[in-house]
């Protein structure tokens, strides 16, 4: 009797895995089967690298999109990367136990604020400045990638902390033994032995912002052209199909489903770069 | 806890899950009936706030009927009616796309163009022509029309704004500059030049306020006499589009904003009336 | 010796100062929206409906839409992914197809949420016919927290040590039960907390949400009914300049609901620390 019920168990258990997987799959599925097409009646290499993007005459580059997302991401990483490390490797070495109790709820409040807010105190608070002091619109890369960086911090700082406290306490112990003071242990022997992990926190840092999407519309001004320049005005691959997306049909819709599968494609990449290096060191995320 | 394991001892269902499911139902139920008394506006920003405060009106007076309102564009209008997500699309457009052929198009008000700088900029007037040569990017200075040194910041809105195909279409046909920055409605659009002292902008009439100043176009100002007239030219219809047959709840409202309290009430915030 | 000393006194310098740094960037955000937005919070901000568009009154509806929304897509996606990992970590060996779906679900935790917003417009607004409703908005949320859901769930199952398991089955009991009765309420840590992470950033979505459950500030009366969040009337009311004082009085509202949301988290998980101590 109960190992009739645990079959049925297992059977029904199996339809919800199966459903489940089902339901993600056909996102999948759809994206893809909107935007294939597409890339194949316009030409990858014209869709990649055509800086033209004017939907109503089927002109459909989005060159300096890709340009734009990258460079905000880097931008983003730029600032985000040290100051994220700086603290983890901080709090970790040489910082009191009992700060690192009180930093992390911090932290993970600020990584918990909406992007929305921090879009709205880019508007009000940096794109000014930058327009003040830089010059330009002051709805640029520049702010973008400020914005995005204070928005990775939290996501780099975690996974950093975390690398470094994988780090088995015998590597410190070992090189303290050896005569090096302490930052010289963390310089050349923890760091070492944590950078697999902190690399693939930067990763996962750079998939979080080349898919962030409110907080880069309200502070990058969004326009479609080439960015030159950090102070220069420019749209993202994700501002683009937000701003589009509302009526955009037939190939203007397959292009921005196309242009899912070039962002999935690229996170995709990042992932699972991400997933091997911590694999490989034995941090299971 | 409880939802993870709904079947209890005798393998009946935990009394929790019952309630889900009965509210579950319930409110899939409720919404079949709703379906038939709820009217989804979807479409121009522009008009939005204006269709806000007349669905506030209307849901008051009519508490069985349930209006609500979208924004998007008015490109987003015209789509939704078309695919039924809306059952009435606003489009503020000076001409109707040939998509919107099969849409039924009713003009519920008017609205005039306001070009808008920021306070503090001295110049107070353009001509069509400077108007759209700085739009096109040709004009790069504000010294190139009587204004201080400084790169123009030319604002603007995405390519499925009525606001953006009116503005370009009356100006005469012409490929924005690459360099515009693009924000999605009006109100952002009043938000970007108020911050901006060096920028340009357009929006619908209605909403200028104290934070930017409307300039002259060809020496005439953007007031609702001037736009009346005819004199002030960056004027364009809004339309109601539907589909097919409408359902009396979407033509109870539509009769309400061409009546005389609906039309009063849009006149009041600065639209013009439909005639 | 004293170089490496100085130079060590240079290294922890600037490390702590761009700790203050982080630290004074984080208080200065959490300040500048509580300070202006502390202010609004009233009965009547917090439990009454706009009027006039939104430039006065309150928020409650959209208090309403968010809660609705976000248990609503949670309430979709914990069974479905908790069950799912259940089956891939309690029934299934360690395999090729195993080890696919997980990089599925990876793959998809890291899509960017405009990509679902764009699907859930396209398919279930649109195609579905469900228009800007709650029912589309709580539809596309789950698809987004679900790979998340499945995954941390997948690793709370796998920390239950085998041992346990095996324990279980000595005793006779059933796989199901097993799992009923050890594996998971030892794995409801790992499972809340990807729950609670899941709930934090279903509040703060706002993309995805505009394009699917639309942004009408009324109650909503039915599944179908278009509703606000928190997040996009914040969105509206800022960017568009329609009322300062509202729009910080909301942002301050989000904030205190992260906290609220993070410090929950921590007082269950000191809960289920201690209860397994015990």
């Amino acid at each position: 009797m109960k190992r009739a019920s645990d079959k049925l168990v297992e059977r029904l258990l199996l339809a919800i895995a199966l459903t489940t997987i089902l339901c993600l799959l056909v996102i999948a599925v759809f994206i893809f089967k909107e935007g294939l097409p597409f890339i194949f009646k316009i030409g990858l290499g014209d869709f990649l690298f055509s800086s033209d993007w004017r939907p109503d005459s089927g002109h459909y580059g989005i060159f300096p999109m890709i340009v734009s997302s990258l460079w905000v991401t880097l931008g983003g990483l730029l600032v985000g990367a040290p100051l994220g490390m700086s603290g983890a490797i901080f709090l970790s070495e040489f910082g009191p136990p009992a700060m690192m109790r009180f930093v992390k709820p911090a932290i993970e409040l600020l990584a918990g604020i909406p992007s929305v807010v921090f879009g709205f105190i880019g508007v009000m608070v940096l794109a000014p400045f930058i327009r003040a002091v830089a010059g330009g619109p002051g709805l640029s890369v520049l702010a973008a990638s400020i914005v995005l960086g204070v928005m990775i911090l939290p996501t780099i700082m975690s996974i950093s902390i975390d690398a470094l406290a994988s780090v088995p306490q015998s590597y410190r112990e070992g090189a303290l033994a050896l005569g090096a003071t302490k930052w010289q242990a963390v310089r050349m022997v923890v760091l070492k032995a944590a950078s697999s992990g902190l690399l693939a926190g930067m990763i996962l840092g750079m998939g979080r912002a080349i898919g962030e999407t409110m907080a880069v519309i309200m502070v990058a001004g969004n326009a479609v052209k080439m960015p030159t320049s950090s102070l220069d005005s420019a749209r993202t691959l994700t501002a683009n199909i937000a701003l589009e997306m509302g009526y955009a049909t037939g190939m203007h819709r397959q292009a921005l489903f196309a242009t899912g599968i070039v962002l999935f494609i690229v996170i995709m990449i990042l992932n699972g770069m991400a997933g091997s290096i911590l694999k490989k060191r034995g941090h299971l995320r | 806890m409880i939802l993870l394991f709904p079947k209890g001892r005798a393998g009946r269902l935990h009394a929790p899950t019952w309630v889900l499911l009965a509210s579950v139902i319930s409110m899939i139920g409720s919404a079949c009936a709703g379906r038939a008394g709820a009217v989804t506006l979807a479409g121009s920003t522009a008009f939005q706030p204006f269709a806000e405060k007349l669905a506030e009106e209307y849901n008051s007076a009519h508490p069985e009927v349930n209006v609500t309102v979208q924004g998007g564009g008015s490109a987003l209008g015209i789509s939704a009616a078309l695919n039924g997500a809306a059952q009435i699309g606003m489009a503020d457009l000076v001409e109707l796309p040939a998509d919107a052929a099969s849409l039924k198009a009713t003009i519920v008000a008017r609205d005039g163009i306001a070009v808008v700088v920021n306070p503090v900029n001295k110049v107070s007037s353009l001509s069509m022509v400077q108007l759209k040569e700085i739009y096109a990017g040709n004009i790069r200075d504000w010294k190139d029309v009587g204004g201080l040194s400084g790169p123009i910041t030319v604002v603007s809105r995405e390519s499925g704004s009525g606001t953006r195909s009116s503005f370009e279409t009356i100006l005469g046909k012409f490929d924005l500059t690459r360099d515009a920055i693009i924000q999605d409605s009006n109100g952002t659009i009043r938000e970007t030049v108020a911050n901006d002292v060096r920028s340009i902008g357009y929006l619908s009439y209605g909403l200028v306020n104290q934070k930017i100043k409307a300039i002259t176009v060809d020496g005439v100002a953007c007031t609702t006499e001037l736009l009346l007239s005819g004199k002030y030219r960056l004027v364009r219809p809004i339309y109601f589009l539907t589909l097919g047959a409408s359902t009396p709840a979407v033509k109870g409202f539509i009769d309400y904003v061409l009546g005389p309290a609906g039309q009063a009430s849009i006149v009041a915030d600065g639209l013009l009336p439909a005639t | 010796m004293s170089a490496h000393t100085t130079s060590q006194r240079i290294a922890v310098g600037v490390l702590a100062a761009a700790t203050a740094l982080t630290l004074t960037v984080v208080g200065v955000i959490i300040f500048f929206v509580l300070e202006k937005g502390l202010p609004q919070l009233s009965w009547a901000f917090l439990f009454t409906g706009p009027k006039d568009m939104g430039k006065a009154g309150g928020i409650f509806p959209a208090i309403v839409g968010t809660l609705l929304l976000s248990l609503l897509a949670i309430g979709i996606s914990l069974p479905l992914g908790v069950l799912t990992a259940v089956y891939l970590s309690e029934y299934t060996r360690e395999s090729a197809l195993t080890k696919a779906i997980r990089f599925g679900t990876d793959c998809l935790a890291g899509i960017p949420s405009i990509i679902f917003g764009l699907f859930g417009y396209v398919f279930f607004v649109t195609t579905l016919r469900m228009g800007w409703s709650l029912i589309a908005g709580a539809l596309t949320l789950a698809m987004m927290v679900l790979p998340t859901l499945i995954r941390t769930s997948e690793e709370a199952l796998r920390s239950v040590p085998q041992s346990w398991r095996e324990v279980s089955f000595s005793l006779g009991a059933t796989r199901w039960e097993t799992v009923r009765k050890v594996v998971l309420p030892n794995a409801l840590p790992g499972i809340v907390t990807g729950v609670m992470l899941s709930f934090g950033r279903s509040i703060g979505e706002t993309a995805a949400v505009i394009y699917t459950a639309g942004s009408s500030f009324r109650m909503p009366r039915s599944a179908f009914d278009s509703v606000r969040t928190l997040a996009v009337h914040f969105y509206l009311l800022a960017r568009e300049g329609i009322s300062a004082e509202k729009a910080y009085g909301t942002a301050a509202v989000l904030v205190l609901s992260v906290l609220a949301v993070n410090l929950l988290t921590y007082a269950l998980m000191n809960r289920f620390i201690r209860r397994r101590s015990r």
